[in-house]
């Protein structure tokens, strides 16, 4: 590429042009496509929320702030919401576990790597198949209704895991909290390593019991990486999507916001209505954003940079 | 798990206090919580694995908790690879795995090396546009995603799926960005006094140096694209352009009664998970880790 003609050469060699073109030549592809696929649909989003429209024709009818008023006013799209509630606590439990369990692989365990890889194997599975396999899992029965009886439990009172109104969305909590706990535990259990072992050693010889060991020099040292968990567990709470739909289509109340949004564009076509829900979601999803960057990442740097990066970009 | 009573022996000849009765208690209950849990985790999988070798009496007489007669009936993967199209999604799948990360490396190690690298004017508005893209969630935007994609007449075509993949990573980026703050710019500018061009700069010393980021943005992505059912089944609905997921979607229609079926393609589907996780155990901890924080 350098030894080409003289004259050219010495242009290039000056290198505040050759700067110049590199950066153009890098940056542009990214930079189309970041435009193209991430600003551009935020734009549309928003003019379109202000309209009514079934998302193919021609004919785009201005009507204000009618689609939020809508959202707002029918109780059916603010009532999925509430089902965000089952997984933000079902993800609350799903933490404690984690900490749990990524304390307890600290300590002399025999095949703690076994256990661990099998504890976090489900975060990678595809979640078609773990939404199939549990559909499996769960009816009429199926394995639970049989391990359940074999347990002494009478099959006739045995309520159906996914078709009752009641159950399924704890039911289907559970499976979002057999799929992510691993990897909750995996994160906490290498920041629970960086702790020093020689200050619970000496705490222990203090006679700190293992809850104070745990409460008073383990917790402290992973705070941050657990605040950030339980942020991670909120924004997930709202935008719950593919098991629910993979599982039941969000038939017998299971229905989700994200479900619901795209639903109603491409489903029902109404591509106004949808964009409304979608800027809400946004809305939503950046507040809780905010309340990571400043009150929780903004205190203190953590292991894994956004901060860092995030402090420097600024 | 067999091995549990041993396993509590050697805790105890390991651990030595003067209270050795709590101690042996609480490792107790260490290790029964830990195989409480771990059969939890596997009971569905086993089930399904059961499930996929019995035949279709013998998945209605036997219960779900039985083992099959045989474990060398294939049918069912046949069955499942042949009519449930499941050839054809990993076909397709390792077409967009392969396209996708090629572009997610090119486009991520380009933008990571001139955002970390050079200083220009726009450079923080730059930045500014990648941080701010990465706090939203792309799934709120699928109606107007859905609008481009079909104007720009990439609807039913591998295409869709690959632009979108690497069009709208921004972690990787930030991974590689991440890793080059971590290496001296000392090489580089050694390289310029020998007067190398930027771009043998990128190819010969930057590209080499980002391998270890390299692999970890492999296998983020390789699981995340393997794994993602949503993008394909809204931009490619066409049953040629089937990917695992979405081939294995469809099982739920035909076979919705099959559940020998519906096991042996749940089978399918996660043998090349575990193949990767016994192979990478440590790459994918780190990286699952340091991916997910970043989300």
């Amino acid at each position: 590429m350098e030894k080409t003609s003289n004259s050219f050469l010495d242009f290039f060699k000056k290198r505040k042009v050759q700067k110049s073109i590199i950066i153009v030549l890098f940056l542009t592809v990214p930079l189309v496509l970041l435009v193209l696929f991430t600003y551009v649909p935020l734009g549309d989003m928003v003019k379109y929320s202000f309209e009514k429209w079934n998302g193919t024709s021609k004919n785009h009818e201005f009507v204000g702030w009618d689609n939020y008023k809508t959202i707002f006013e029918r109780p059916e799209y603010l009532r999925v919401l509430k089902n965000s509630i089952y997984y933000f606590v079902g993800s609350i439990v799903q933490i404690i576990a984690a900490l749990y369990f990524a304390t307890i692989l600290n300590y002399k365990i025999k095949g703690a790597n076994i256990f661990k890889g099998i504890i976090f194997f489900p975060t990678l599975l595809n979640g078609v198949a773990v939404g199939l396999m549990f559909n499996y899992f769960y009816r009429g029965g199926g394995t639970l209704d049989t391990l359940l009886t074999a347990l002494g439990c009478d099959p006739e009172t045995l309520p159906l895991w996914l078709g009752d109104a009641a159950i399924v969305n704890y039911s289907l909590v559970l499976v979002s909290l057999w799929r992510y706990m691993g990897q909750n535990m995996v994160m906490f259990n290498g920041a629970i390593q960086s702790v020093s072992s020689e200050l619970i050693e000496a705490a222990s010889l203090d006679g700190a019991s293992k809850w104070q060991q745990f409460r008073y020099i383990i917790l402290p040292n992973i705070k941050t990486i657990v605040s950030l968990n339980i942020i991670l567990a909120v924004k997930g709470a709202i935008s719950v999507f593919e098991i629910p739909y993979i599982m039941t289509d969000g038939q017998n109340g299971s229905s989700t916001f994200v479900m619901k949004t795209l639903d109603t564009a491409f489903v029902s076509r109404k591509y106004g209505l949808a964009s409304a829900l979608g800027v809400v979601l946004l809305i939503f999803i950046m507040v809780v954003t905010f309340v990571q960057k400043y009150f929780i990442e903004g205190r203190e740097v953590d292991d894994y940079g956004r901060t860092k990066r995030g402090a420097k970009a600024r | 798990m067999a091995g549990q009573s041993a396993v509590l022996k050697q805790g105890k000849s390991t651990r030595k206090t003067h209270k050795p009765f709590k101690t042996h208690f609480w490792q107790f209950v260490r290790y029964l919580s830990l195989i409480f849990i771990s059969f939890c985790t596997l009971l569905p999988l086993v089930t399904a694995f059961f499930g996929a070798f019995k035949t279709k009496t013998e998945f209605a007489t036997s219960n779900p908790l039985a083992l099959p007669k045989s474990f060398l009936n294939f049918d069912n993967f046949i069955e499942a690879f042949e009519k449930g199209k499941m050839l054809l999604g990993f076909g397709n799948t390792i077409i967009i795995l392969f396209f996708s990360l090629i572009a997610t490396i090119l486009t991520g190690t380009m933008t990571a090396y001139i955002l970390n690298r050079f200083r220009f004017p726009g450079r923080n508005l730059i930045n500014t546009l990648f941080l701010v893209a990465s706090l939203i969630p792309s799934i709120t935007m699928q109606m107007s995603v859905f609008q481009i994609i079909n104007k720009l007449g990439l609807f039913n075509t591998r295409l869709s799926t690959i632009i979108l993949y690497a069009g709208t990573d921004i972690i990787s980026i930030y991974i590689f960005i991440q890793f080059l703050e971590n290496i001296s710019t000392s090489l580089d500018e050694s390289a310029i006094m020998d007067g190398a061009s930027y771009f043998t700069i990128y190819r010969k010393i930057i590209l080499p140096l980002l391998k270890p980021a390299i692999v970890t943005v492999i296998i983020i992505k390789g699981v995340g694209y393997y794994n993602d059912f949503y993008t394909p089944y809204l931009y490619m609905p066409k049953t040629e352009l089937k990917t695992i997921s979405t081939a294995l979607f469809a099982f739920k229609g035909p076979y919705g009664s099959q559940w020998e079926i519906i096991c042996a393609g749940t089978i399918i589907t996660m043998i090349p998970t575990l193949i990767i996780f016994l192979l990478l155990q440590r790459q994918i901890y780190e990286g699952m880790t340091a991916g997910s924080v970043k989300e």
